[in-house]
């Protein structure tokens, strides 16, 4: 295979798939970024919610834990 | 204090900052990978919200463009990984050689599809290498790997876009 060759597959592949490095952001992503930002700050991953219904559920079932786990946090 | 430090610090405004001078460069890298304006500016998004998380780790010292480049490499890899075309290339096609236009576009057509169905690891430095005429040290720098390894993967892809081409009938 040889430098010509691979010279003619380059430009036939270019015309295929033009170069994309003239394409420029047409608009500002702040307020996108600023969005997600928003939305993972707020959001509580699932294991925390399980583990809340099982401290919940605890205090259902052993009542005298409670006194213990205020001491404890 | 310096905008990195205060960037890694945690410091929003500083991320603001830096988010405003580098969106264009980072969407720039990955509208060349992905190939698609919609899904750069997406992750471009995601680059940025990485980039905050990993805030901490960051060197003031070092060089936030080089970081970002390379965490948005990252995740427009495994982006085409996710979206991945399965299509099988038929086997044999007939051989064209007509100056036609339909029949160039064909050909084009079938360019891509050869293109496309590269593996990912291949394609993307060939398509930064090839089409869009990056140099190999900027690539093996956003890619992670020796220099060495991005001309070898140049190869591979094109030796194996080669075989594809001939049996879908191109001869570039």
């Amino acid at each position: 295979m040889n430098h010509r060759e691979d010279e003619k597959l380059k430009a036939a592949l270019k015309q295929a798939l033009p170069p994309m490095a003239d394409v420029e952001l047409g608009r500002d992503l702040w307020p996108q970024m600023l969005r997600k930002l928003g939305e993972q700050a707020i959001r509580v991953p699932w294991w925390d919610w399980t583990l809340a219904a099982l401290v919940a559920s605890s205090f259902f079932f052993f009542p005298k834990a409670i006194p213990v786990f205020l001491y404890l946090f | 204090m310096e905008l990195l430090e205060r960037f890694a610090l945690g410091d929003l405004e500083a991320f603001e900052t830096l988010f405003r001078q580098f969106q264009g460069q980072v969407y720039g890298w990955i509208v060349r990978i992905v190939r698609d304006s919609g899904v750069a500016e997406d992750l471009t998004v995601e680059t940025f919200w990485r980039i905050y998380r990993a805030r901490a780790r960051f060197d003031p010292a070092g060089n936030f463009g080089a970081w970002a480049r390379r965490i948005a490499t990252n995740i427009a890899l495994d982006h085409l990984r996710t979206v991945r075309s399965e299509v099988e290339l038929p086997e044999n096609m007939p051989q064209s050689q007509s100056p036609d236009p339909a029949v160039r576009r064909d050909i084009r057509e079938r360019m891509e599809r050869a293109f496309q169905a590269l593996p990912v690891k291949l394609r993307v430095p060939a398509t930064l290498a090839l089409i869009e005429e990056e140099s190999y040290a900027e690539i093996a720098g956003a890619l992670g790997i020796s220099v060495g390894a991005v001309k070898l993967r140049v190869f591979r892809a094109t030796r194996l876009l080669r075989k594809k081409l001939k049996r879908l009938g191109v001869e570039p």
